[in-house]
């Protein structure tokens, strides 16, 4: 529509996310700069880094397979079923991508603690949650967990019933289609909604200082690392921040490349 | 990087502008466009404060507001270390109040502080139980049993400095569920009942307003916490010798005694 050649989008459009885009990269810019590349090594593989990097990995990774444990059924009865209720119940699960993580933490806290709900019952199974790595592995996954139904959900949607349809006429039970059609029809958005819960849990920060505490190889990880070290040593927290960035743009660019294969099957 | 480092001061100094603001909205308090009280004085005077210090300042501004008409305080809470970077990185306070010596230390090596920073309270480590004290913790000693469920300060903040002296001095090992990097959290977990039982000041226990019981250190009064205070290049000198001495007066001491501060020479 623009008189303009080469692009029908109007020019100021650019300066604008030109700025947008240098609201969000000069900050990493900024940070890369603060950086002492000769005592990165040193300060990056400190002990207490490296544990603080091992746990964050281990508890993202167990948060993520729960995520998948627990979020591909929910996708798939949000997407695939109708009962009373669904939308609000669909908003309700969701709450937590919109959620400060404190609030999840106080919430959790208040469900999961030694004084919370569900108390009376882990005590008889001599479940102790608290100050535990489990106890993180729960915050992760509490705020990972809307991220893969969301987009799973998507997916199967866009995705569209026919092939199931087809499937169960020939004789299929549901749960030949949903092994055999469905989740190979939506695995490029299963993948995507996997990559973005595991970054969604190893950023977590919020939800695990309020309900699983601060201890060296226990719940110490790598961003409540780096908020401790911040207070005595910028320049290891410096470090350790671009190490987080550095796998989450590793993470970023997965997702990409799985939102890639997606767009053109 | 000339560039680089002017354009990082700003940057910090905008920040500071833009939490300071917060700060003030928070506090409800407003410029009354500088009008000068009957005393002279007018103006605004940012404080810095430990997040310690946050009832007995805030009672402090009010009383200084009233002394002083023209005068409207504005306060910016947090961990001292935090204020303290923020300080260094170009934030525009007038007066700085530190939890520790050490922290105060930061700015004066920086040369940011005018003078010698007075010591003007002092607050000694205590142990914070849920009320009722379910694991019955009756001495530091008990601390040391796997079966409490200790939280304590992670060393690198000022409380967790002083909870290892105390630890030291008493011979005592504690083997914390967590560290935690500030002392509210620490009286956060010990206020839901995850913890047994957490090292916190005294003065938090006065504020928790009876949601925890207090277990008494007969040793931390050896090794007491000593809150400096100091006026800041580049702020309003006059006015903020006027608050310092405000603080140390008998009005600001009786403050700081009501919220189970100790006195300066403690």
């Amino acid at each position: 529509m623009s008189r303009r050649s080469g692009t029908a989008i109007p020019r100021w459009t650019f300066v604008l996310a030109v700025l947008g885009a240098l609201f969000i990269l000069l900050p990493l810019a900024a940070m890369v700069a603060r950086v002492r590349w000769s005592e990165f090594g040193a300060l990056i593989t400190s002990d207490s880094s490296v544990d603080a990097l091992q746990l964050s990995l281990q508890t993202s990774v167990t948060s993520t397979v729960l995520c998948v444990l627990f979020g591909v059924p929910m996708a798939l009865v949000l997407a695939r079923s109708r009962f009373p209720g669904q939308k609000v119940l669909r908003a309700l699960v969701l709450l937590p991508l919109v959620l400060p993580p404190v609030v999840g933490g106080i919430a959790l806290l208040y469900t999961f603690g030694r004084q919370g709900l569900l108390n009376s019952g882990l005590e008889v199974l001599g479940v102790e949650i608290a100050f535990s790595t489990t106890a993180v592995v729960l915050a992760q996954t509490f705020v990972a967990l809307p991220f893969l139904v969301l987009s799973l959900e998507g997916a199967l949607r866009s995705a569209g019933g026919r092939y199931e349809a087809v499937a169960s006429t020939l004789g299929a039970g549901p749960t030949t289609v949903l092994r055999r059609v469905t989740l190979p029809l939506v695995m490029p958005g299963l993948l995507s909604g996997m990559v973005l819960s595991f970054a969604r849990a190893l950023g977590e920060f919020g939800a695990t200082l309020t309900f699983a505490g601060s201890l060296q190889g226990v719940t110490r990880t790598l961003p409540l690392e780096i908020y401790l070290q911040r207070e005595t040593d910028p320049d290891a927290a410096v470090a350790l921040s671009l190490v987080l960035v550095a796998v989450a743009v590793f993470v970023v660019t997965l997702a990409h490349r799985v939102r890639d294969r997606e767009d053109r099957p | 990087m000339m560039v680089t480092a002017d354009v990082r001061r700003r940057l910090g100094a905008l920040m500071a502008g833009v939490l300071a603001v917060g700060s003030l909205v928070s506090c409800g308090g407003g410029d009354d466009g500088g009008a000068a009280g009957s005393d002279g004085m007018s103006g605004t005077l940012t404080v810095f404060a430990a997040a310690s210090l946050k009832d007995s300042f805030q009672e402090m501004a009010a009383g200084f507001e009233d002394r002083h008409p023209g005068v409207s305080v504005r306060m910016s809470f947090a961990g001292s270390s935090d204020l303290a970077t923020q300080i260094i990185s170009g934030a525009p306070a007038d007066v700085f109040a530190a939890a520790d010596e050490q922290t105060m230390s930061r700015v004066e090596d920086e040369g940011l502080a005018i003078g010698t920073p007075e010591v003007f309270a002092t607050n000694v480590l205590t142990i914070a139980v849920p009320a009722g004290n379910p694991a019955n913790v009756d001495s530091f000693a008990d601390l040391s049993s796997r079966d409490v469920a200790t939280v304590v300060c992670a060393p690198q903040v000022p409380c967790g400095s002083a909870a290892q002296e105390l630890e030291t001095l008493t011979g005592t090992q504690i083997s914390p569920v967590s560290e935690e990097s500030s002392v509210t959290d620490v009286l956060g977990k010990v206020r839901t009942g995850q913890a047994d039982a957490g090292l916190v000041y005294v003065t938090d226990i006065a504020a928790a307003d009876g949601a925890v019981d207090e277990v008494p250190v007969r040793e931390a009064a050896q090794l007491p916490n000593r809150y400096p205070i100091a006026p800041l290049k580049g702020g309003d000198e006059e006015l903020a010798a006027v608050f310092i001495d405000y603080v140390i007066g008998e009005e600001g001491q009786r403050v700081l005694s009501d919220r189970g501060f100790g006195e300066p020479a403690g």
